[in-house]
């Protein structure tokens, strides 16, 4: 690779890591996997659980689900804070503005919607 | 800013007295294509919320079809859950293997990759007929039209990836480990880890939160 070998005077290609060996790789995959097996397991768990106040379901869920996001984009996509990955991080975080602008603004807008709109069944009796 | 920075210092010391930091040129050609990959995949996720938002704003309305919790089989969608992780783990074998210039174990990995995958989407094709042959097709309600093209969206997806995956243990096999096979290798195994990212989402959001309603 003559081209890893400047790699510290360099940005850090998405996906690619800081020079390991090959041993100390595979273990950053096999915690990630660990990890992530265990927040699965936890969201499969608690969306058919008893066990735990009902409505803290959903938001337990949305939380497990975005620690598992960020355990796949450290140990899968090696997304890290290091000072050569800051244009990776920079577009992610540029990504994530758009989804929760995209998200985040369709549900509020069309909740409004719903609320401010009867449906049209009873609308139809209003107005006859 | 970095280039802007340094010309400026050229020109402050045009004889190299010694002030300037030599810019250390273009990155090289690995870290750009798989900048402009990761830029592609963002752009991908984008795409992929506007579905989530689709979805989230048509749950509810089914039409007086099925909800989701009538049609959701949770035990499908945890073996589909652990054969795409286990894939992930398997792919980042696989790119360690091609980094190490070890063939046999970069085909192992991927093998085992492209099983799972297709052991993934065959469970979603026969979730999809099943859901069809009982009139719960797309053009049932919305609620179905989201759910369908949500989760289809990504089944083609990794339908694309799993071809993605064949070629490249084709390249492999016929061109070696050279550079540019490498890079193909590093996008592939970027975007194979980001539809897993997706997937968290839509089981997540479909099938454990609708499966609660």
């Amino acid at each position: 690779m003559s081209d890893q070998t400047h790699m510290h005077e360099h940005d850090i290609a998405p996906g690619d890591e800081e020079q390991h060996s090959v041993g100390e790789r595979i273990i950053g995959y096999v915690v990630g996997l660990g990890l992530a097996l265990l927040l699965t397991a936890t969201s499969f768990f608690i969306a058919g659980t008893d066990l735990v106040w009902q409505p803290s379901i959903p938001v337990a869920l949305i939380v497990l689900a975005i620690a598992q996001m960020g355990v796949h984009l450290v140990f899968f996509l090696h997304i890290t804070t290091g000072p050569d990955n800051t244009n990776n991080v920079l577009a992610l975080a540029f990504g994530l503005l758009v989804v929760f602008l995209v998200v985040g603004g369709t549900v509020w807008i069309m909740s409004h919607l719903n609320q401010n709109m009867p449906p049209m069944d009873q609308f139809i009796q209003m107005h006859s | 800013m970095a280039m802007t920075a340094t010309v400026g210092h050229a020109h402050a010391d045009p004889h190299h007295i010694g002030l300037v930091v030599e810019h250390p040129g273009p990155a090289p050609k690995r870290t750009v294509t798989a900048y402009g990959f990761w830029v592609f995949l963002l752009s991908d996720i984008v795409m992929f919320s506007c579905f989530f938002a689709a979805y989230a704003v048509l749950v509810s309305q089914t039409a007086d079809g099925p909800k989701g919790s009538e049609i959701f089989e949770q035990r499908n969608v945890a073996i589909e859950t652990v054969c795409l992780l286990l894939s992930s783990f398997t792919c980042g074998m696989a790119s360690i293997a091609a980094d190490v210039r070890n063939r046999f174990w970069f085909y192992l990995g991927m093998a085992v990759t492209c099983v799972l995958g297709v052991i993934f989407l065959v469970i979603e094709f026969r979730e999809f007929a099943d859901l069809v042959s009982r009139g719960y097709g797309p053009s049932r309600s919305a609620f179905l039209t989201a759910f369908f093209s949500l989760v289809g969206c990504h089944g083609l997806h990794v339908s694309a990836g799993v071809l993605w995956l064949l070629t490249m243990m084709a390249q492999v096999f016929a061109k070696g480990f050279r550079a540019d096979v490498l890079r193909r290798m590093m996008c592939f195994a970027l975007f194979w880890h980001a539809l897993d990212i997706i997937w968290v989402g839509v089981f997540s959001v479909v099938y454990l939160l609708g499966s609660g309603v």
